[in-house]
């Protein structure tokens, strides 16, 4: 009486089938929505600091001084939005944000340089961003220091040094995105983020609905297993994730230029596992909810960990054990290494397997723990 | 004779309410069974424990043999239950209801051929299969409820208000298939308010506040009661019942 009836199975398959069908509005939703998302979230996700808006107070005009802000703009990070005179307004563009940086060349610049003595510039970074900060930082570093080297072998070409060589070089190559965009970084989480919340709501309001509409007291007392039962849902909707989740790789591919470097079979085989994994998730949370209200709010209050715990936002690595711990009752966490893996670095099974083990043993889990949950009762 | 449902002190409390006070009822085998009482007496409650809906709090039951408690998923596969609500896909037509409950119930393809003809046909359901179910009246609803609960062929039938707001031709039709079903030896347990109806049940259950107050054949009742018909049984019953617990309410400062 316990074992599996396949025929069962199916004949949920089939009923779940047509039911999609007819639902023409939200299976149009369940296709069209991570499209939208794609497009909408793919622009809006960008970490990439360029063109930092920079106000400048030259209290020396001179070649000399405009050369030297010529090189802050030369670099594109920075990017000179006005000309200003007096502490006071300066300080008051980086308050109202219209300013990130105020660079200011003290009146004794020109002077200074011309006897060849050390000239300081000053450069005031609001740091509220640390992000757009660090980068304002370094990259000011970097333009100074260059400059003085520069300004120094011109110096000693003069004096008749000739070439000098520097004493330590280094060579970086940098792998996988070299121009480190931030885009080909994000495109694959953000595939992954969508394609977890899209599907998980799919399946969190099947079972609900059943209750709501009483049709779930009819099959309850038919001889259907729990498990049956629920893998019959699950099994159209991978179907419709996958159709889904190809269209927004190649949204992913050809608009947002982000190209799978891995093997394409091997990433569609293991996004079928974390379909699975989210339509199972989403079917517990349907064991939980009394309404489709509820399993709305639960599915919704599930968005934010997701993205915060994942590694979509923020390194996994330096997160305390703890929270690291709990990002793993995530999908997505394991789907995220899997997909930058593939995407990016394009490696094989090989380097994924703890990932792709870790979502098998997580999808077994919510699956077991969904099969507890739901009871052939209606207290 | 043999039973197809028997109970012994079958109780059910949700928290502190009782739904159903130690209920010991017996149904023979063959026969149809008519449950009356008031609304919210604990009929609806008694039947879902008997489907295996609902775990009895205390008390024990056997249906068709099997253990209320234990054995609810082997008498699932052996009842047909139709509840008061219409609890079928309304997005699905009445062939595709038909097919699903057919699969759920793993009829090989000959009977499930063969079922869906006989039952379309009885319950007067032909050219209206490829119907939507949420399409069709209230009549015709019940009668396609019907037709699913009996695919299987099921010994026992356990029908809750099934013709509550149906038109008198539907409610004809529906009894006379429950007769028919009888004749053939399905046991028929089926709860209702018309007491046209009840009269032509072989047994009679009267429940009222979670207690069963009387049982017997409706012409026992009627003789038992010293009045005209079942109506008056059913307004005498309640009428008693409320003075006992008003006496013993004002006695006991209210507490049951």
């Amino acid at each position: 009486m316990k074992r599996f009836v396949w025929e069962r199975y199916w004949s949920v398959v089939k009923k779940e089938v047509i039911q999609i069908k007819r639902d023409r509005p939200s299976l149009a939703i369940a296709l069209v929505m991570p499209l939208m998302m794609l497009f909408l979230f793919g622009y809006a996700v960008n970490t990439d600091v360029n063109d930092i808006k920079m106000v400048v107070w030259n209290q020396s005009p001179s070649a000399e001084s405009r050369e030297l802000i010529d090189q802050f703009v030369n670099t594109r990070v920075f990017e000179v939005i006005a000309q200003e005179s007096g502490y006071k307004a300066i300080e008051a563009m980086l308050d109202d944000g219209s300013a990130n940086v105020a660079l200011v060349i003290p009146p004794d610049y020109t002077r200074k340089r011309d006897r060849n003595e050390s000239a300081a510039i000053q450069l005031l970074i609001d740091g509220s961003d640390p992000n757009i900060a660090r980068t304002a930082l370094s990259n000011a570093q970097l333009i100074v220091q260059n400059r003085s080297i520069a300004l120094q072998e011109k110096l000693l070409q003069k004096q008749g040094m000739g070439e000098i060589k520097p004493p330590m070089e280094l060579n970086t190559r940098v792998l996988f995105n070299p121009n480190m965009e931030s885009i080909v970084f994000n495109i694959p989480g953000l595939i992954g983020l969508i394609m977890q919340n899209v599907t998980m709501i799919l399946t969190a309001f099947s079972l609900v609905r059943e209750k709501e509409r009483g049709t779930m007291e009819q099959l309850i007392v038919t001889p259907i297993r729990p498990l049956e039962l629920m893998l019959g849902k699950i099994t159209p909707y991978v179907g419709v994730g996958l159709f889904s989740f190809c269209l927004v790789l190649l949204v992913g591919t050809y608009w947002f230029g982000v190209p799978v470097k891995g093997s394409v079979p091997l990433l569609v085989s293991l996004s079928i596992l974390f379909l699975m994994t989210t339509l199972i998730l989403g079917i517990f949370i349907s064991t939980v909810a009394k309404t489709q209200l509820q399993a709305m709010q639960i599915a919704f209050a599930f968005i934010l960990p997701s993205v915060l715990l994942s590694g979509f936002m923020f390194p996994r690595d330096s997160m305390p054990y703890v929270i690291q711990w709990l990002g793993g009752f995530v999908p997505l966490t394991y789907f995220l290494a899997i997909l930058r893996g593939i995407f990016l670095k394009g490696v094989d099974l090989a380097s994924l397997w703890k990932d792709t083990l870790g979502m098998g043993i997580f999808c077994l889990f919510i699956l077991i723990v969904a099969m507890l949950r739901f009871r052939k009762k209606i207290e | 004779m043999t039973v197809a449902i028997q109970c012994e002190q079958l109780t059910k409390r949700f928290g502190q309410r009782v739904a159903v006070n130690s209920l010991t009822l017996s149904v023979p085998k063959g026969s149809i069974y008519g449950f009356l009482g008031p609304n919210g007496s604990g009929k609806s409650t008694t039947i879902r424990m008997l489907c295996g809906l609902l775990t009895p709090t205390s008390g024990t039951g056997t249906v068709l043999g099997f253990d209320v408690m234990t054995q609810s998923e082997e008498i699932k596969q052996r009842i047909g239950y139709m509840s008061q609500k219409f609890s079928l896909y309304e997005d699905l037509t009445v062939e595709e209801n038909l097919d699903f409950y057919a699969g759920v119930y793993q009829l090989t393809s000959s009977q499930r051929k063969q079922r869906k003809a006989e039952l379309i046909e009885m319950a007067g359901l032909k050219g209206r299969d490829k119907q939507l179910a949420g399409s069709l009246s209230g009549g015709w609803k019940q009668r396609l409820a019907l037709s699913c609960a009996l695919l299987h062929n099921p010994e026992l039938l356990i029908l809750d208000e099934p013709t509550a707001g149906v038109d008198p031709v539907s409610r004809r039709i529906f009894w006379d298939v429950i007769h028919e079903l009888a004749k053939q030896g399905i046991t028929v347990l089926v709860t209702t308010h018309y007491m046209d109806e009840a009269q032509t049940c072989d047994w009679i259950g009267f429940i009222f506040f979670g207690n069963l107050l009387a049982q017997g054949t409706p012409q026992e009742l009627i003789d038992g009661m010293e009045v005209g018909n079942l109506e008056d049984v059913f307004i005498e019953l309640v009428k008693r019942e409320e003075e006992r617990l008003a006496k013993a309410g004002a006695g006991e400062g209210g507490v049951r």
